[in-house]
């Protein structure tokens, strides 16, 4: 049977953030940034009008994953529902990259029109969204290794060690059920891995995640009947009501006329309590060929030259987000370069409120995590009707942070110039900005050079934060590869490397500007030099400094 | 031994204190055009804290000082420096060149660089004109072959000869030292204190604070002796070697009578 993949899944539907960074020089983003950007430019030459849906690539098997095929296409049980969707509506289904964890905020911020990843109609959520009627419904399932005899059931788990997804259903189910000790994973492959290599003694996942991670695995089985039950559905914001009516239609539509049957048949998704919620007891239409197909590429007999080849399959992915990567770092650091300086200038030189003003604005930055911060710019701004792109928004986020530390950086740099230097000047008849301009800055820049460089180290490895907001860069691109091929050691080896190799240069050139810089201050020792120079200059305050 | 000219430098009344007390206390002297003043004087006495008053480095409490026709005066009253006195103050670092006791080239520019850049940024200078008039500074003082050297690989003397090139490249009327050859080795003095005797020669009014009596003695037009904030006594050296006529002077000079003699 032949599949329609979907589409959107190439790398323009991924590299939604990419979209509008690609094309520009960092500098430019800069000036960028100073505009307020309004969302994302849609592409004008749409047949159809777009159906733009929010997911996490990153969310995994059978939701929606990189196709362990060609990791370029995203598939999963999800993708082929909006894909039905979009067809009864007329439309084209668009995909737009989002964290789990920010799916709704990101639906309020009009990233997207609807949203669908395996979202559970609770009540909290309710709040916050409106929701279709469910297209699926399906509950926790308890998995234990093999060789376990003393767990049967929910009840024998008080006391053991018990993993789940974090702030997920099942974990208030376990915490409802008084186990004592719940350790909570951001993925399920580390917990079921955890699982079978006895840091676990048991997990609770939802039943589509147990089918698709352990499932095949010889080493771990299910105890227990169905726990509790969810139902997911697809979230839209509260006002789209007509946009719910038609969704409300397209999911009546294709449930009665079996589409929806088949999906899970071939994704072996269906279950009882699906019978039940379809009203639908006929037995299945057709073989659970993606999940054999998904099975297929779990085996463990894999050869290395194999193995090599699917890395090699990875590496447009991988460098894609690799420029992502690169070009948030460059200009978040050609930001942090330029505004550190007037930081530093103003809390040095400034009239005393500027300089107090700088000071409060480092502390507070240095004082509050860049997580936030970038939460804040993206999401929070939006609030008093500042709505920046993604990559803007990453830019001005890691750029504010990391200008606070470079002002320290440069601050450094001014007061290890001796006062001796700025007086020499003075005595020449220069102003204070000459002598600052011509002798004092030269000076300190070559001694903050090095540690400036070095931080763009420590910020091509902070920009992985971008991922939040919805940018695809390399730690995300790795979420998403390992997610889908169960591996985290040879992809986070091969993503360790591209990280390197990004941040070599830099290194050099940190070590290149150590020397030189030493060099050219320090040079060789002098009769009568910089020794007495420092320890005489240094006493004194003069009237004109 | 005395030369003839007009009074170049005006000193009235010139007082300076810090927050630990009172560190020149009416200091009053007349220098004419082309004199070679040596000041000496027990540490602390306030002999860097008078030179540096003299072109605005620490600004005075109060009295006069006229340098080739500029003025900065205060009665001592004023509530902040106003704009007069600071633009006044700013003319007279112009006009008055100063070397300092530790070297202060600046290390990240050459030697040529170093006496080419004040003349480049205040005097708005041409490029072409201050490199042949550094050069010919350079030339002056023996580092004609050092214009290309960076300070951290000069000796001490060669440095502070350089800063001697450095300050005469912006024309000062009068030059300044304070303990110029303090921080350097014995056999480097020489060259510098040199340079200072040339300078004599060609009509330079310099004023020099030094430890060097040999020096003080036999180059100075005359030496000035401070004590406590204060100009004790001011005489040809000669005279103050031999017959000083304070008793504070005998006792200060008691201590050097081998190195004169
Ligand atoms: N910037 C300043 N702040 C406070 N006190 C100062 C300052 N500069 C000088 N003083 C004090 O003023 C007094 C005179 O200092 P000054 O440097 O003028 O003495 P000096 O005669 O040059 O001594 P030396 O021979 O040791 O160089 C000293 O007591 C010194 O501690
Ligand atoms: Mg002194």
């Amino acid at each position: 049977m032949a599949h329609k993949r979907h589409r959107s899944a190439s790398p323009e539907g991924w590299k939604v953030a990419g979209r509008t960074s690609r094309a520009l020089f960092p500098l430019l983003a800069l000036i960028l940034a100073l505009c307020l950007v309004p969302g994302i430019p849609e592409s004008a030459a749409a047949e159809k009008p777009a159906l733009k849906w929010g997911g996490d690539t990153e969310g995994g098997a059978p939701f929606m994953f990189a196709d362990p095929a060609d990791p370029n296409i995203l598939i999963g049980f999800e993708v082929e529902i909006v894909e039905r969707i979009a067809d009864y509506l007329g439309m084209r289904a668009e995909f737009v990259q989002n964290g789990w964890d920010n799916l709704i905020p990101g639906l309020q911020r009009h990233l997207y029109d609807i949203s669908i990843n395996g979202l559970e109609i609770t009540p909290e959520h309710k709040q916050e969204v409106n929701f279709s009627i469910p297209y699926y419904r399906t509950f926790l399932q308890l998995s234990v290794r093999r060789d376990e005899k003393g767990i049967t059931s929910l009840e024998d788990c008080t006391d053991k060690v018990v993993g789940t997804l974090k702030q997920s259903y099942a974990y208030f189910t376990l915490v409802d059920a008084g186990v004592k000790d719940i350790r909570t994973y951001e993925d399920e492959i580390n917990a079921y891995t955890d699982l079978q290599n006895g840091r676990l003694d048991a997990t609770l996942f939802d039943a589509p995640i147990a089918i698709y991670y352990a499932g095949f695995n010889p080493e771990i089985k299910f105890v227990g009947g169905p726990i509790g039950e969810m139902e997911y559905g697809i979230a839209l914001r509260k006002e789209d009501t007509e946009l719910l009516r038609k969704i409300n239609e397209a999911v009546v539509h294709l449930r009665d006329s079996g589409e929806l049957r088949r999906v899970y048949d071939r994704w072996n998704l269906w279950s009882p309590v699906m019978a039940d919620l379809f009203q639908d007891f006929s037995p299945a239409k057709e073989a659970p060929s993606r999940f054999q197909e998904w099975a297929e590429h779990q085996k463990p007999e894999f050869t290395l030259t194999l193995r090599l080849k699917r890395y090699a399959g990875f590496l447009p992915i991988l460098g894609r987000a690799a420029v992502v990567t690169m070009e948030v770092s460059l200009a978040a650091m050609a930001l942090a370069i330029v505004l550190g300086l007037v930081l530093a200038m103003a809390r040095i030189f400034g009239p005393s409120p500027v300089s107090r003003l700088a000071v409060l604005y480092i502390e507070f930055i240095r004082g509050t995590p860049v997580l936030i911060q970038l939460f804040f710019i993206f999401y929070g701004l939006p609030h008093i009707g500042i709505k920046l792109s993604p990559f803007v928004a990453g830019v001005l986020g890691l750029g504010l942070n990391y200008a606070a530390y470079e002002a320290e950086n440069y601050r450094a740099g001014l007061l290890s110039v001796p006062r001796l230097q700025m007086e020499g000047a003075l005595a020449l008849g220069m102003s204070r900005w000459e002598a600052l301009r011509h002798v004092v800055l030269p000076q300190a820049i070559r001694v903050s050079l090095p540690p400036v460089t070095n931080d763009f180290i420590s910020l091509l490895k902070d920009s992985s934060l971008v991922s939040v907001i919805t940018m695809v860069d390399l730690t995300k691109a790795y979420g998403q590869l390992a997610t889908t091929y169960y591996d985290y050691f040879g992809t986070g080896i091969l993503v360790a490397i591209i990280y390197l190799l990004l941040g070599f240069p830099f290194v050099r050139l940190a070590r290149w500007t150590e020397r030189r810089m030493a060099v050219a201050v320090h040079g060789g020792a002098t009769p009568g030099g910089t020794g007495r120079n420092g320890k005489y200059s240094l006493g004194r305050k003069p009237a004109s400094y | 031994m005395t030369k003839v000219g007009a009074p170049l430098i005006h000193v009235e009344n010139l007082c300076k204190s810090f927050e630990d007390g009172e560190v020149l206390k009416n200091v009053s002297i007349d220098i004419r055009e082309g004199d070679l003043v040596s000041v000496i004087g027990p540490s602390g006495c306030g002999k860097s804290t008078f030179l540096r008053c003299l072109n605005c480095m620490e600004y005075l409490d109060s009295g006069n000082i006229t340098i080739a026709g500029v003025t900065v005066s205060r009665t001592g009253t004023e509530e902040h420096l106003d704009r007069p006195f600071l633009e006044a103050c700013a003319q007279m670092r112009k006009n008055v060149g100063m070397v300092f006791q530790s070297v202060n080239l600046f290390p990240h520019k050459t030697v040529l660089d170093n006496v080419m850049l004040a003349p480049l940024v205040v005097k708005k200078e041409s490029p072409d004109q201050a490199r042949e008039n550094a050069l010919r500074l350079l030339a002056k003082v023996g580092l004609k072959d050092f214009a290309a050297r960076y300070p951290a690989t000069l000796s001490g003397g060669q440095a502070q000869r350089a800063s001697i090139a450095r300050a005469l490249a912006m024309n000062p009327k009068v030059m300044l030292y304070d303990e110029p050859t303090s921080a350097l080795d014995p056999e480097l003095v020489n060259e510098v204190l040199q340079v200072m005797k040339d300078l004599d020669a060609e009509g330079m009014t310099q004023i020099i604070v030094t430890h060097h009596m040999r020096f003080a003695r036999n180059a100075s037009d005359y030496i000035v002796f401070m004590d406590g904030g204060e100009i004790v006594e001011k005489d040809d050296g000669d005279v103050l070697f031999t017959t000083p006529k304070n008793e504070r002077t005998r006792e200060f000079l008691r201590h050097f009578t081998e190195e004169v003699a």
